[in-house]
């Protein structure tokens, strides 16, 4: 281990721990049992009023040939409209999920997003119990859909697979309620939580990182790596911003996919 | 030079291969499917999502289970 051995440092290192996306509670009402008023609260309102005004103000005097603001608004809506209701879900009863999902992919998107921006710096998903919320209600929906397309059959045709031999059902069945009834909607929340809580992580490490090899190593080749983390971290912020829209794109996606397959339960 | 953390995470690290291999043999056949026929596009995304949410959830599991058990 001497080889690794820094110079003695004045203050040891502290990485930063998934405690410290825990901000202090803008208004400490009930804190101490985890329903205070914080950040991710505050984010998530600002969230919609944003993207309220926006497709608001984008629509407000609608022109034959779109202007800048209103082709980005109208191609964003196209996007979500064909790429995930219509291909997904089918030509025939597309249309009415097209709000939900529309009002999922963006609300995911800006919330995301978020953490990309300066002094925001915070996916409000970074937080396991927003995508919990947002699962539950995605749960809800296509386990409510399935209910009032096939009544109660429709958990009988989730969790018993067609075309199998008989012998094999034992096995299957347990098999395919513990993924769609349990695991569905964890993996559903936790994919977003997770992936946003590490890009929030790498944010904190780049930064208390570059610190600690500025400003208390005293080596100047301590002193050029911190320099050099700052620069890597710009590279992993556009890795971030990719990966922030891909996972918007892929909770939509998952979305569509749940509610067709609880329209369609009975189709395979 | 002292270390701190749990060895849960290079377990973790460790488990993450797994799926990352499933992940990526899942997108290679969809990206497959899709050079040979492109017409059959629509119909191979769901599967291909899907079973990319399968694979991943080992992944998603084991971070929650990295974080979760014995730090």
């Amino acid at each position: 281990m001497t080889a690794f051995a820094l110079p003695t440092a004045t203050e040891p290192y502290v990485p930063p721990s998934i405690s410290d996306t825990h901000l202090p509670e803008v208004l400490p009402w009930l804190a101490e049992y985890g329903t205070g008023f914080g950040k991710q609260m505050v984010m998530i309102i600002l969230s919609i009023i944003l993207i309220v005004w926006f497709f608001k103000s984008a629509i407000k005097n609608p022109k034959l040939v779109p202007g800048k603001v209103q082709f980005l608004a109208e191609s964003a809506y196209g996007c979500v409209r064909n790429g995930i209701g219509r291909d997904i879900i089918g030509e025939k009863n597309f249309a009415q999920w097209v709000p939900l999902l529309f009002a999922t992919f963006f609300f995911v998107l800006l919330n995301n997003l978020f953490g990309a921006i300066p002094f925001l710096q915070l996916p409000s998903f970074s937080h396991a119990g927003a995508a919990y919320a947002m699962a539950i209600i995605i749960y809800g929906t296509w386990i409510a859909v399935g209910v009032k397309n096939h009544g109660i059959r429709y958990f009988k045709l989730a969790v018993v697979p067609s075309g199998v031999p008989g012998w094999i059902m034992p096995l299957m069945v347990p098999l395919e309620i513990i993924s769609n009834f349990i695991v569905r909607p964890l993996t559903h929340s936790l994919r977003l939580m997770a992936t946003m809580l590490a890009g929030h992580m790498i944010v904190m490490l780049a930064a208390t990182g570059a610190r600690h090899l500025i400003m208390v190593q005293e080596s100047l080749a301590m002193n050029a790596i911190g320099v050099a983390v700052i620069a890597g971290s710009v590279a992993m912020y556009f890795l971030e911003l990719l990966i922030m829209v891909l996972q918007a794109f892929v909770f939509a996606l998952l979305t569509a996919i749940y509610i067709q397959g609880a329209l369609d339960a009975d189709a395979h | 030079m002292e270390l701190h953390g749990s060895l849960n995470m290079i377990g973790y690290g460790l488990a993450a291969i797994g799926s990352a291999i499933g992940v990526g043999m899942i997108f290679a056949a969809y990206i497959n499917g899709v050079a040979r026929q492109p017409e059959a596009q629509r119909i191979l995304q769901p599967i291909a999502m899907l079973g990319f949410a399968l694979a991943e959830a080992l992944a998603i599991l084991g971070l929650v289970f990295a974080f979760v058990v014995g730090a």
